[in-house]
């Protein structure tokens, strides 16, 4: 028998943006024009201010690890148990909810405030999720 | 405007005649019951009640089945505070003259699942979208994910939340009717089955059935009915994020904050004040959140309340005296047994009374953080 399907995002024309983004390989997060603050989830306004003049514009893909859980209890579609449901902080500032990937689903392994940076995963001709690795370090940084 | 203090009253309070496994009664059944114990508790019949209001059923499936048809109706459903914010608005509403007896109903076939409402997550909400995908699992899973950025940032410890449990059993073994009784130590906690690191079975809550039902009407007539009337001295209410990787600041819940100090400013009382406290604990971490939000310590010093035994049994300040979510009930949304609690407390008919206890802060919280609810209480006006 097959794994079950993951259960899986439903875009509205509100966030089509930001998924069309993970598609593509590109982390998509909106600001106000206006007052320039990052914004998530994505809606067609500033939260901050409240103007509807918001841009999308490209996220690093940089992120801090803010806090999870390593869950053991059944998802089926999810595969094996325990794995790590994760919040980070963007670069940017917002936050998402995500997996941590290319890692062991460890306290030891997954530190808070550790850097990690995005990692897109196909899940089927739409969609694309947005998840995290820990940060390769780049050339020239001391280990 | 606001509020007199003391202007509104409970005369009417009562749990499910049975608590824990009830496999012979749906969830409609449930608030059934309740409200039928609670108008018991009132000396009313159902054609006395003139407001109602409920969560988890719809209000018309309660009034169909009992009869009646009220004026001031409120289906508010913020989870498990939803109770909280049924008092406040039936006390404005009774204020305000919409109608002048209130009932509060509330019953959850939690584990039993007998004709229990269905939740499904549509793949387009923001939870959808946002948190589902990641394989969260049930709150287990969601509320607690706040946990270990509170832990770093406070200095609290994995043992901390564990306290929490043990302590909340001691309250539990002095009440005969809470669902786990026997004794625990930090070790049992820290040794019970792995649920979602770094919690444990032990710092969750139960999973159980039943219910509860209130009944409010002013202070004036409640002179008249049966039971010693408890007093509303302030309530407060708010809602924050949608779900838990929406919270603002993990460390601190500003619906808590909000709601804990609208409260006590309509209560006009300081922390001193308070006799009895009821913090909704779902999880363990949660009565820590509340002892710092709703202002009885500082930031990260809740650890150091219940490391000094002040919450428990011959402590200053006497916490979730049932024995609470982790101990005594909970089939979904708390917060109709924390109500109880504080009743009976101010009654002066609780299993584990505070001697001379005057006031009671209930507080709750609504889905994963999302939304809180406070209610201040009295015995005296």
């Amino acid at each position: 028998m097959s794994k079950p399907q993951r259960l899986l995002p439903r875009p509205t024309p509100e966030t089509q943006h930001f998924w069309d983004g993970c598609r593509e390989g590109e982390l998509r997060l909106q600001r106000c024009r206006d007052c320039a603050e990052p914004f998530f989830p994505p809606r067609p306004f500033c939260p901050h201010c409240g103007k509807r003049d918001v841009e999308v514009f490209r996220a690093s893909g940089r992120a801090t690890l803010y806090s999870y859980v390593i869950n053991y209890r059944p998802r089926p579609d999810m595969g094996e148990e325990p794995y790590a449901i994760a919040v980070v902080t963007l670069e940017e500032g917002p936050r998402l909810m995500t997996n941590i990937v290319s890692c062991p689903q460890t306290p030891e392994a997954l530190q808070l405030d550790m850097p990690l940076q995005v990692h897109f995963a196909a899940q089927n001709e739409t969609i694309t999720l947005p998840l995290f690795e820990p940060a390769q370090p780049a050339p020239g940084d001391t280990p | 405007m606001s509020l007199a203090p003391g202007s509104i009253a409970v005369v009417g309070a009562a749990e499910t005649t049975q608590l824990g496994v009830i496999p012979d009664v749906s969830a409609l059944g449930l608030h059934l019951d309740a409200a039928l114990n609670a108008l018991e508790d009132a000396g009313l019949k159902p054609g006395d009640i003139d407001g109602l209001a409920c969560a988890g059923e719809h209000p018309w499936n309660v009034s169909t089945m009992l009869g009646i048809t009220p004026k001031w109706v409120d289906g508010t459903n913020v989870g498990g505070c939803s109770f909280m914010l049924h008092v406040r608005h039936a006390a404005a509403a009774i204020a305000a003259g919409y109608c002048t007896t209130v009932l509060i109903t509330h019953g959850e076939s939690g584990r039993s699942n007998i004709g229990a409402p269905q939740y499904a997550s549509a793949p387009a909400s923001l939870f959808g979208q946002f948190e589902m995908p990641y394989g969260v699992a049930a709150p287990a899973s969601m509320f607690t994910i706040p946990v270990l950025r509170y832990l770093k940032e406070t200095g609290a410890e994995v043992e901390d939340l564990a306290r929490v449990a043990v302590v909340q059993r001691e309250w539990a073994a002095r009440n005969p009717r809470a669902y786990a009784r026997e004794p625990i130590t930090l070790d049992d906690v820290m040794n019970s089955k792995m649920i979602a690191y770094p919690y444990r079975k032990l710092m969750c809550c139960l999973v159980t059935d039943g219910g509860g039902a209130l009944i409010l009407t002013s202070a004036d007539r409640a002179k008249d009915f049966p039971t010693k009337p408890v007093y509303i001295l302030g309530t407060g209410e708010a809602v924050e994020c949608v779900s838990i990787s929406m919270m603002q600041d993990f460390t601190s819940s500003k619906a808590f904050r909000v709601s804990g100090k609208s409260a006590f400013d309509a209560a006009g009382i300081s922390h001193a004040d308070v006799d009895h406290l009821m913090v909704y604990d779902a999880f363990a971490h949660l009565p820590l959140y509340g002892l710092e939000d709703l202002g009885f310590c500082a930031r990260g010093e809740a650890k150091d309340f219940f490391r000094e035994r002040r919450t428990a049994p011959g402590g200053e300040l006497p916490m979730n005296t049932n024995g609470g979510g982790l101990s005594y009930m909970h089939s979904g949304m708390y917060g109709m047994y924390a109500l109880q609690e504080s009743v009976r407390q101010m009654r002066g008919t609780a299993p584990a009374q505070v001697q001379g206890a005057k006031i009671s802060v209930c507080h709750g919280v609504g889905n994963m953080f999302s939304a809180a609810g406070t209610v201040i209480f009295s015995n005296e006006i």
